[in-house]
This record gives C-alpha cells, structure tokens and sequence, in this order.
C-alpha cells in the first residue's frame, strides 16, 4: 500500500503529459510528424514481428557485447591504474580528454574501419560507457579507509589481502553507479551507431521509417529503446540491492 | 614483555629538525595493564605506531619477547580510536577478520568466533552488519577482533573516547574482567586521568616533545577494583599530583 502510494505523483505526471500529447496530436492532425502515443502503440503492435524478433535482438546484442566488454576493460584499467602511480599519471588524462572528443563524430570513422559488421556498432557503445565505470571504479579504489588499511597491516595483511578485503568491497558501490550511468548511456551509444551504418537494430529501423515518413514507425522502435534502457537499469539496481545488503537502501 | 631501548623517532615528511621521540626506554612486564596518559598531540599514538611496526625507530630497537624483529607487523594487537568496523561485513565476519587473514578456514573460524560473541554479549547481532549496534557493542566487536589477532601484547589506543560516560564505565570494567581472564598484556592510551587510575597497574605520563623518558606512577590498589576505590583520600591526592602535572605540560 505505501509502496503504491510513492509511485502515484509519477504515475500522474506521466499520464497527464500522455493525454496533453495525446490531445495535441490530435489537434495538430499530422501524424507523419507528431503522432499520439495511441498511433505509436498500434504502430509498435503492426510492426511487433519484426521489431521483436529481428531489431531488438540485434540491439541488445550490441548492448550486451559492449558493456560487458566496458566492465571488462574499465575495472582492469581500474586496477592498474590502482596498482601503479605511473599508470595512473599517464592514463587519466588521456581518459578524460577522450571524453572531450565527439564520439558521434567519430562513429563514421567506424563504419569505415569495421563495415557495417557488429563490430562498429560496438565500439561506439565502449567508447561511450567505459569511461564512467573506469572513473567510478578507480575513485571507489581511491575511497578505500586508510586508517582500516594500517589496521589491516597491525594484522600482518599483504598486499592481496588489503586489495580483496579492503580496496574492492570499498570501491563496489562506486562501481555500481557507474555502472547505473553506463547502462543508460549503452543504449544511446548501440542506437547511434546504428543510425550511422546498420542493416538491422532498432536505431537502424526507426532511421528507415524516418525517409519513408512513417512519424509513428520513428517512434516505436525509440520506445522498445527505452524500455530496454529502464529494464537495465532497474535490472543493476535490483543487483545493488543484493550485493550493497548492508548499505540498507 | 617489551622493550624499548634508547628509541629515537622523526616522521619523515616532517620539516621539524626536533625529534618527536629522543632516546627513550620503556619496559613493560608480561600480564601488566599499563596506561599511556598525556595531552592530544603528545606523540602517544606515535608509541603505538612504532610497537605496531608501520612505523620504523630512526635509532635503537624495540624488543618483544626478548627478540628484535624486523619487522612489528602482524605481531601485537591493535585496537584503533574508533572502532573501525568494515561496515560491508557482519559482526561475525568483521570479528574473525584476523583469522581470516592467517588463512584459517572459514567454517572453523566461524565456530571459534560465534563462541567467543557469545562470551562478549553479541550474541543475536551475529549477522547484523556494524550500522545496527551501538556504540560500546561496536567496541566489543572491535576488541574481540583485536583479542583474536592472537597477540599477547594488546595496544589500545583511548578505544572509549568516543562513548558516553555511562557506557564508557560499564566498558572498562568489562575490560578489566576480559583482561584478567585472558592473561593479556594490554598498553592503554588515554588522556582521562580517571580511567588510568581505574585500570591500570602503573601510568606512564608523556612529558612534553620530544618524548625523552616516561615518567611512572604506581597504582595503588589492587584487584579487583570497583569504581568506588577511586573516592579513596590517597588516589584522589594522587589524582589532583596528575592533573596538575598535565596541566603542566600544557602550559609549557
């Protein structure tokens, strides 16, 4: 019951913005530019085969594929970058400024490099999430107690004991909030770099019914891409629950 | 037990040409209940630092057991001003932390621990993560993770500072009961005049940087002490010479 209450004000919003575009669309009666939610739904049922079993699994393979290769590179990066003052100075510059270039300028570079293969679509989708779970990870490493590590050391702990007792479980729900970044900015990056050279994906799609002025086909795919971005976050929150138990949220 | 023999000490990172330490000498005796009493900022916690080994004598040797190691570490016990639980670990599991680390297995440190939580009034917060106990149960815990390093000589730095006066009296004569079933050699820092005079067998004052010699005061009662032997006309002369003498050292 009081769970249910907290989601009424949301709720509400989302309703009453649903009905204002709702009644706009109908007002301004151009569906191939602003199409009701009602139109994209029927739309999104019309199109259900094809959007399901053959764009959504592409995307979410690129999904999948790039943020577990960011998890993969940022937390190693992570802890080289922990393990070693010099790596450290050399790296971190580098990465932030990376995040200074336009990596949507840069995708086209991709499609010339990797074709139209996954490859392009993937790489666009690392660059864009491994930076905040890099950082997250590596300050997380850095929040490590130090008074708990000289404890730890009065206790005749070596250096991998200080690393996995201490500097991981302190540096875990740094990681968790990157990861809550990146998995949002995953379904940006996989839906840009299909807009930019694709042959299936649901940014691919919703760019194709784009020429073919289809305003309702633009925008079902872009709600699928949403739904699987809220799922994946829910999904990592529900895994900060679990792995955070004693933070109590 | 411990010795220290003409120790001189000097934080690196420090501009200061004075030493904080000067050839001092100290001694204590297996099964003593020392108190280390001195004003914040003395070089007290310093002691500590270089009986525990993260920090290392400029000159001279400390002895434990009558043997010069090379180095401290993972050979004394130490229990740190606060109580510095890992909050990502239940009480059980901050508790056998130390045997953990010697690569005990975890069933059998387990079986070990939760007897001995029960001994220190823990039990039923066993699983209950540090956030959930209050302050002198987080102590608790603290010092029986502190007991389970297995050291006999156990440094406790004013481990009940932070409590209130009620739960700080209630904790230190749980000490003196933990201390004498144990059979530990336990040095105490503390500034509170009344809780060295309460505790210890003798007080060891820190005089002043650089700390050259400690100057000693005999306790005199015996055991066990209730708190009511402190309103003795003797240990209340004896605690007006202390204060004074701190007061002392301050002001210098």
């Amino acid at each position: 019951m009081k769970k249910w209450k907290a989601f009424l004000p949301p709720v509400t919003l989302v309703m009453f913005f649903i009905f204002i575009w709702e009644a706009g669309a109908r007002a301004v009666n151009v569906s191939f530019i602003l199409p009701g939610p009602s139109g994209i739904i029927i739309r999104l049922w019309e199109l259900k085969e094809i959007l399901f079993f053959e764009h959504l699994p592409a995307t979410s393979l690129i999904i999948l594929l790039g943020l577990s290769i960011s998890v993969l590179l940022g937390v190693s990066l992570a802890v080289w970058m922990h393990a070693s003052q010099a790596v450290e100075r050399a790296f971190y510059p580098i990465i932030i400024s990376s995040q200074m270039i336009p990596i949507i300028a840069l995708a086209p570079i991709f499609v010339l490099w990797f074709g139209y293969s996954i490859w392009s679509k993937v790489v666009v989708t690392v660059l864009i999430t491994f930076f905040p779970i890099t950082v997250s990870t590596f300050d997380g490493f850095r929040s490590s107690s130090k008074e708990l590590k000289e404890l730890l050391l009065t206790m005749g702990a070596g250096k991998k004991d200080i690393f996995l007792k201490l500097n991981v479980p302190s540096a875990l729900p740094y990681f968790m909030s990157g990861l809550k970044v990146a998995v949002t900015l995953s379904v940006i990056g996989a839906a840009i770099g299909e807009w930019l050279g694709a042959q299936a994906g649901l940014g691919y799609f919703s760019r194709r019914m784009m020429t073919q002025f289809d305003g309702a086909g633009v925008f079902a795919p872009i709600v699928l891409l949403s739904v699987i971005g809220i799922c994946l976050f829910l999904l990592v929150n529900l895994l900060e629950k679990y792995v955070l138990k004693w933070r109590k949220i | 037990m411990l010795q220290f023999r003409n120790i001189s000490f000097q934080y690196k990172h420090n501009d200061r040409t004075s030493p904080l330490i000067k050839s001092l000498d100290m001694n204590v005796h297996k099964g003593e209940l020392i108190s280390i009493l001195g004003p914040s900022g003395s070089g007290k916690s310093t002691l500590f630092r270089l009986i525990t080994g993260l920090e290392q004598p400029d000159a001279g040797e400390i002895r434990l057991d009558g043997r010069v190691f090379k180095s401290l570490l993972g050979r004394v016990g130490y229990m740190p001003q606060q109580d510095l639980l890992m909050p990502w670990r239940t009480v059980l599991d901050n508790a056998l932390l130390p045997l953990e680390l010697k690569g005990i297995k975890k069933e059998e440190a387990r079986k070990e621990v939760l007897k001995l939580l029960e001994e220190f009034g823990l039990s039923g917060f066993e699983y209950h993560f540090p956030s959930d106990l209050s302050g002198g149960m987080r102590q608790r815990v603290s010092f029986l993770r502190t007991i389970l390093s297995g050291a006999d000589l156990l440094l406790l730095d004013e481990p009940f500072s932070a409590l209130d006066a009620i739960t700080r009296l209630s904790m230190q004569e749980w000490l003196l009961l933990q201390w004498e079933k144990r059979k530990k050699t336990i040095l105490f820092i503390t500034h509170d005049v009344n809780e060295a005079l309460f505790l210890s067998d003798r007080i060891l004052i820190v005089n002043g940087t650089p700390v050259h010699n400690l100057e000693e005061v005999q306790v005199p009662l015996g055991r066990p002490r209730t708190i009511q032997d402190l309103n003795h006309p003797a240990l209340i002369q004896l605690k007006d010479d202390l204060l004074h003498q701190l007061r002392m050292k301050v002001s210098r």
